[in-house]
């Protein structure tokens, strides 16, 4: 398949009153066409910062880049101008948000919204477009579309507008769709409806999708590849089962465990992680997890590790892997699925 | 746990309504009844709007109840009282909240934010052991005795909750109610403050009210699980019951929407999806507040609100699918449901 977007070695920073925080250390991975890619982690693991870098939605100053390319259709963006990226924003690639009341515009109707991009990036005329937003509207699954249309987003409930954000994003068939933490605002039941209407959608159009999110639930679901973020870096990489039943780093390893389990005993005490992440404006030497890890080792706190190539899919930062370590297996709570993880 | 079972608070038709003008009321809580034993965990879970919050609130009379009765200890939480049968009321039940940021003063020092409420419940003589008390009650949450001379901003999320935790520990309480006290924090952090307030459970004999819309974390918690929607109680049973049988529609949706954290699971299982939004609590819909959305509706739903019946022991559930009147009807279409 091919690589729609490649980014490498992307070092993202702010400069703060407390000084210069490293919020993406050396980021790279890359995304194919019609996946969905997953990049799990806690807030302030650099997530969200990946995510709008790609966008070039990152003020600058007091944002800066400080290392690395995005390549996108074999363009860096990162050296293209801001005029450039207005022709790339919202019609190649654009963005949902977490919350849909505060990234729609209050004052401006939904079917208005819709036809900026159309009209910006499609040379289409007014009726067009809202001929094109009322099909785009009911493409989302929204009911009434025509009547719909001409509503404000207050008149939404919380995942109307979460379907009307997505037909703004949809509105001029983007490559790829960047949905930042999509459903966390949203209630469990319909949650699984947008999830349902996302997975349709990229069926549908094809659109190569980032998803991030802290959910593994909604990863398990909805997603092809994972990267699991902690402190600016990606310390684990892989397709979805690998993650899941094959992980490799002792984080990842305590985030599965910190789920509680629909089938478990409820006696069973939660596998939390201790302590809380680091400070990125004095960002560890060492493995960023190391403070927090129960298999920090001496070289753990000096030395970030390699990436080890577990398979052709599976990459993991961790020196556990290397061959002087012992051997160590993942906690119990750890195992997803229990059996599948013995083959 | 509750072999012994007995009541420490009873809610009897529990009615909450905000007048909105002059002719419409928002029914936020309307017409709940269970009961919460001593010792156990009482998980709420709903989706946003549902009343669940409310219903928290109106327990310990942060709202005053429309209608119906909270008996503590048999005692009648919302009959008339003074100020001096309140303040003993206030000093059992306490609540830890949502928001670690918003519900702790950010010009008080942890330490006075711990004590504020021994000092007005006279618990502690002097300074000296004011301190000591707080400095206790620091550690009993996993921080340190130094950390009192700081302000809420110099700590994390996880830290807040704790603290927020040792505040409602400060006087001694029977009764918690938790209203989402860890929605806002990241899932390792979860773990932790869940851990927490298991483990103070077992130390101090305490009850809980823990209000969430995260289904798998309130199983982990609880003893006994009640869903609510649109401001009635749809189901109650214990946790284990509700999660291997549930009875109401909305119940059987409410789990199978949970993203489970394994792709396999989620690859080939079945969802039942409920299609739209939850209605208005305003203007209701009429019989069965669930009917609009679901998927095992009958004409009866539209006409008579069903019933809040024990369906086995301990697993009670207002549905009219399991009402023998329309048994015939009920027992085909379960029957097309499982096909």
């Amino acid at each position: 398949m091919d690589k729609i977007l490649k980014v490498n070695d992307l070092s993202v920073s702010f400069d703060t009153y407390g000084g210069e925080v490293k919020a993406v250390r050396g980021v790279t991975f890359d995304l194919d066409e019609k996946e969905t890619l997953a990049i799990v982690g806690e807030s302030g693991s650099g997530k969200s910062v990946t995510a709008q870098s790609i966008m070039r939605l990152i003020p600058m100053p007091p944002g800066k880049f400080a290392s690395g390319s995005i390549e996108f259709n074999g363009e860096n963006v990162i050296e293209k101008s801001e005029k450039q990226m207005e022709g790339i924003r919202g019609k190649e690639i654009s963005m949902i948000f977490q919350d849909p009341m505060t990234s729609l515009n209050p004052t401006m109707t939904v079917g208005k919204q819709i036809a900026e991009g159309l009209i910006k990036h499609q040379n289409m005329s007014k009726k067009e477009a809202h001929h094109r937003g009322v099909e785009l509207l009911k493409l989302v699954g929204i009911p009434n579309p025509e009547a719909r249309i001409k509503q404000y987003p207050h008149e939404f409930s919380g995942g109307m507008r979460q379907r009307a954000m997505i037909a703004i994003a949809l509105a001029c068939n983007p490559k790829v769709l960047i949905a930042d933490e999509p459903t966390t605002a949203l209630d469990v039941t319909i949650q699984a409806q947008i999830l349902d209407l996302m997975r349709d959608l990229q069926d549908q159009t094809g659109t190569s999708i980032i998803l991030i999110t802290h959910d593994l639930g909604v990863v398990a679901n909805a997603a092809h590849r994972v990267a699991v973020m902690y402190g600016g870096k990606i310390v684990e990489t892989g397709n979805v089962d690998e993650i899941f039943y094959n992980p490799k780093h002792p984080y990842t390893w305590g985030l599965l465990g910190s789920m509680p389990k629909l089938d478990s005993d409820s006696d069973e005490e939660l596998q939390a992680i201790p302590g809380s992440p680091p400070d990125l404006a004095d960002p560890p030497k060492g493995c960023p997890f190391a403070a927090r890890c129960p298999y920090a080792m001496k070289v753990c706190e000096d030395h970030m590790p390699e990436y080890t190539e577990l398979s052709k899919t599976q990459k993991t930062a961790c020196w556990l892997l290397d061959e002087r370590s012992p051997k160590v297996e993942p906690p119990e709570s750890a195992l997803v699925g229990g059996s599948k993880v013995n083959e | 746990m509750n072999n012994n079972k007995e009541k420490l608070l009873e809610i009897k038709n529990l009615k909450k309504h905000f007048k909105m003008d002059r002719n419409n009321y928002l029914k936020a809580v309307d017409d709940i009844s269970f009961d919460i034993y001593k010792g156990e965990t009482f998980g709420l879970v709903g989706e946003s709007g549902c009343g669940k919050s409310t219903a928290g609130r109106t327990i310990l009379r942060l709202y005053e109840a429309t209608e119906g009765a909270v008996n503590f200890q048999g005692e009648n939480v919302h009959a008339k009282k003074s100020k001096k049968d309140l303040k003993k009321f206030n000093r059992s039940m306490q609540m830890i909240f949502q928001d670690p940021y918003a519900s702790l003063n950010p010009r008080m020092t942890v330490k006075d934010i711990i004590a504020e409420g021994m000092d007005i419940h006279g618990l502690v003589n002097n300074k000296k052991e004011r301190t000591a008390r707080v400095n206790e009650l620091l550690e009993t949450v996993g921080l340190n005795a130094d950390h009192g001379n700081r302000y809420p901003h110099e700590f994390s999320g996880g830290q807040r909750q704790r603290i927020g935790i040792a505040r409602a520990l400060a006087v001694n309480p029977d009764f918690i109610v938790a209203d989402e006290p860890i929605s806002a924090l990241d899932v390792s952090i979860q773990a932790q403050v869940v851990n927490l307030l298991k483990k103070l459970q077992r130390e101090r004999g305490l009850t809980y009210l823990f209000i969430a819309h995260d289904l798998s974390m309130v199983k982990h918690i609880s003893d006994r699980v009640g869903v609510m929607y649109l401001g009635n109680m749809a189901e109650v049973a214990t946790s284990d019951d509700l999660y291997a049988e549930p009875l109401h529609p909305y119940t059987q949706a409410l789990l199978s929407a949970i993203p489970i954290s394994d792709p396999e699971v989620e690859r080939t299982r079945e969802r039942i999806i409920v299609e739209g939004d939850v209605p208005s609590p305003i203007n209701p819909p009429s019989g069965c507040r669930f009917r609009t959305r679901c998927p095992m509706a009958m004409e009866i739903c539209s006409k008579v609100v069903p019933e809040w019946q024990e369906h086995s022991k301990d697993h009670w559930v207002a549905c009219h699918l399991y009402n023998d009147k329309y048994n015939e009807e009920n027992k085909a279409r379960q029957n097309l449901a499982k096909a």
